[in-house]
């Protein structure tokens, strides 16, 4: 690792830690309906919101209630999404002239955004029309970004009231999430990174005549479009020449604005945020990667605000870093180190003040190692999924960290809002462990945890869990599965479980050289993708409810304070074993596999 | 109670596509398209007049008189626009290796005198595909054999290679970068003067 790496990662913290507070604080005004420096002018927007879809804001819910307007917004989006699909060849903003997109593409897609996983089988230039990106792909973006949000703002309610049978209402929670949240900071990017020369054009896909003609071989076709064989079998090649390139346009900065912000990850183009176009300079690459991180974080500190105990906040946030940094660095330091294989090859890996080195395979010079690996791991800690490097051709180890983090359950930061309510859970789990070593009833924020509140944060945990290693050991044992994977050995098999990890998680990045683009992994990626969203949203929710009907139990002698260094340490600890332990065996069949082999 | 919340439902999915799907997407394509023109259009390069690539996306080059980029695994072929996309190959995969041995010889051939060893980033395929940058490692590299094809003086050479190298943001982030597509046209135009 040189030292650039060191302070690169150093200074990306940093500013993080420092941006957090503010905005923290700021949403927990927002959300609390209290005034904001921004209010005289958004409040009109909300307003006029709430009057035009005939919303209540005052009007409160139930947990059930809640979970069901959840769960009717996300099939509304799910419907229009895969329709949008269906139709855009008939559709205006079409310049390059799509045609619909298949059936079982178009539904993988559909949940794929609306349960903030972004998962894509497709490549955005060469398959989706302008109006489906923006009509039907970004406004997802800010829905189920603001949906998770909301199912936050309740769960903390429900520490926060006492003696209540509701908690809040979502139409109001997520209209504020989009009106004074997501869109102002989204508009704000979208210039910063229009300045740095991401696309933002209606026009068509532009042509320019190359300077140096390309000639390649292609495989001869026979008139059905099938390769011509010779003798042996083996594909007879015709050379080709191509005289221009395609320079791909489209509203690209407004949709990479809230890809980032909103932990969706879903690229404008196929190369997601390695594309020049998508992130041309290195500072665009540090903006757009702060973007990952920024909600996420600074929801801690509104969680503290909002429970009126500031200490909390920083306790999650704290123990997301401390599994966080270190982890970036080990990812930095493997991929710094290079690809062994190239050592005798008279190839020059030394990072210097002339070239990054290390292993570039599948990076952008411009990020260089430090610039797409701190990117690697953020993206993975929160289930955001954009990618600036190929992580399919990172290193054992550090392919490893990328997965690993993913694993531990999207609570290392994780989507916004749902990355927090899970961290939430599992500090229930840990107060609970706690409880059990004293013989005391456990308590979190005043309210005492019970039989049922311990059930539904098991199935949480229990349910992402299941689904990744079901999925994987089906994917493994089909010929259908089998068949996607593209890399020989164990890393054939990372491909699968990072796949699978990522659908369950809602995350969204691949090991990309699997082909997903299947009817099988179209299909039951689709499934697990709402599975590993909503059979976790409703638990937490019911959650919310529960603790809302509960009294305020004040602190006592026997109380495990939930500030304190001892508890984050211990919090890292449940998350270690229960999160991320229980991948042990089939990372041994993968990364760690790989790392032994030549 | 359904059918409100149904209707609810699908009114601000409504009032969310037309806001955050149409309104402000266009808001920003119109202030950009009047602020930063160029950049919102791809940054485009013009020479006589006539469109010859992005300042951002990367072409091929294998002639010994032009500077080489990255490799690229674009399909069919390389630094194809429209299609962006990395080999996704693992460390251990066989098919790398060949690929990275055989751009090695490649280089060997185009200049054989040139015994240095090879900054990695020019035998490893881009992220994109699109990679418009190389090291400045990358760029000495090949400076004597673009100056030798050329009949320039590498010392005329290596100062276009500096002009055309963009160090790290706030000397910090990222990393130091060639631009080969610039770089190339601006050893094209040297010719045109002689």
């Amino acid at each position: 690792m040189s030292g650039n790496d060191v302070l690169q990662a150093v200074a990306y913290f940093v500013v993080l830690v420092v941006l957090a507070k503010p905005l923290g604080l700021f949403m927990a005004r927002v959300y609390e309906g209290r005034p904001t420096f921004i209010s005289r002018v958004l409040g009109p927007v909300e307003r006029l919101f709430y009057r035009l879809c005939g919303i209540q804001p005052e009007e409160e819910m139930g947990w059930k209630q809640y979970a069901l307007a959840v769960l009717l917004f996300s099939a509304a989006g799910v419907f229009v999404v895969y329709l949008l699909q269906r139709i855009q060849g008939v559709l205006p903003l079409d310049p390059q002239r799509f045609p619909a997109v298949a059936p079982d593409l178009s539904f993988n897609t559909a949940i794929s955004f609306v349960t903030n996983t972004n998962w894509q089988n497709y490549g955005g230039e060469s398959t989706m029309s302008y109006l489906t990106q923006m009509a039907a792909l970004a406004v997802q973006n800010f829905a189920s970004a603001a949906a998770g949000m909301a199912v936050l703002v309740a769960l903390i309610r429900g520490f926060k009231r006492h003696s209540a049978s509701t908690i809040g209402n979502f139409w109001t929670d997520m209209t504020r999430s989009v009106v004074y949240i997501l869109l102002p900071l989204s508009v704000l990017y979208a210039f910063l990174l229009v300045s740095q020369g991401v696309v933002q054009s209606f026009d068509k896909y532009k042509t320019v005549a190359l300077i140096q003609p390309v000639t390649y071989e292609t495989p001869r076709l026979d008139v059905h479009g099938n390769p011509v064989k010779d003798a042996k079998g083996n594909p007879v090649m015709e050379k080709d020449r191509v005289m221009d390139q395609t320079i791909p346009l489209g509203p690209a900065a407004s949709q990479v604005a809230i890809k980032q912000l909103g932990t969706n990850g879903g690229g404008f183009f196929n190369a997601n945020s390695a594309h020049p176009l998508e992130n041309p300079t290195p500072l665009s690459n540090f903006l757009e990667c702060l973007a990952i991180l920024l909600i996420p974080s600074a929801l801690c500190l509104t969680f503290g605000d909002m429970v009126g105990d500031r200490r909390q906040g920083w306790a999650l946030l704290i123990a997301m870093l401390l599994v966080l940094a270190p982890l970036t660095l080990v990812c930095t330091k493997a991929e710094q180190a290079g690809n062994p294989h190239f050592a005798s090859m008279g190839i020059d890996q030394a990072a210097s003040a002339l070239q990054p080195g290390g292993n570039m395979e599948g990076k952008e010079v411009r990020n260089g190692i430090a610039g797409s690996t701190i990117w690697a791991a953020w993206t993975t800690a929160a289930s955001n999924g954009s990618v600036n490097s190929m992580h399919d051709s990172y290193t054992a180890l550090g392919g490893m960290i990328p997965m690993l983090l993913i694993q531990f359950g999207e609570v290392i930061f994780g989507g916004v809002g749902s990355g927090l309510y899970g961290m939430i859970i599992f500090a229930i789990i840990t107060v609970f462990v706690a409880g059990l070593m004293v013989g005391r009833t456990p308590e979190y924020l005043g309210k005492k945890i019970e039989v049922f509140e311990m059930k539904m944060a098991a199935f949480v945990v229990l349910i992402v869990n299941g689904l990744i290693k079901t999925g994987t050991a089906l994917a493994v044992s089909t010929k259908a599965g089998v068949a996607g994977i593209s890399n020989p050995g164990p890393h054939g098999f990372s491909e699968v479980l990072y796949a699978f990890s990522s659908f369950a998680g809602n995350n969204g990045s691949a090991f990309a050289g699997l082909n997903g683009n299947s009817f099988f992994y179209n299909t039951i990626g689709g499934v697990l993708m709402f599975l590993g969203r909503f059979w976790v949203i409703i638990p937490v929710l019911a959650i919310a409810g529960s603790l809302a009907k509960k009294k305020h139990v004040p602190a006592g002698l026997g109380t495990l304070p939930t500030h304190t260094p001892l508890f984050v340490i211990f919090l890292i600890g449940v998350i270690v074993i229960v999160g991320a332990l229980a991948f042990m065996p089939s990372l041994a069949l993968g990364p760690i596999a790989e790392m032994f082999t030549h | 109670m359904f059918m409100r919340m149904l209707k609810n439902a699908v009114l601000s999915l409504a009032v969310l596509t037309v806001l955050t799907g149409i309104i402000y997407p266009v808001a920003v394509t119109v202030i950009s398209q009047a602020v930063f023109p160029a950049r919102a259009d791809g940054s485009i390069i013009m020479k006589d007049g006539k469109p010859v690539g992005s300042a951002l996306l990367g072409q091929q080059f294998d002639r010994p008189e032009y500077f080489w980029g990255r490799p690229s695994a674009t399909s069919p072929y390389p630094y194809n626009g429209a299609a962006s996309s990395g080999s996704n190959l693992g460390p251990n995969n066989p098919a790398l290796i060949e690929d990275v041995q055989s751009r090695i010889n490649a280089l060997h051939a185009a200049d054989p005198g040139n015994h240095a060893p090879i900054p990695v980033d020019l035998v490893t395929s881009s992220g994109s595909g699109l990679d418009p940058d190389i090291s400045p490692a990358a760029a000495l590299y090949q400076a004597a054999r673009v100056a030798r094809a050329r009949g320039l003086a590498l010392a005329q050479v290596l100062a276009l290679v500096r002009e055309n190298t963009a160090g790290r943001f706030l000397g910090l982030f990222g990393e130091p970068s060639v631009n080969v597509l610039k770089l190339n046209l601006a050893l094209d135009g040297i010719k045109k003067q002689s």
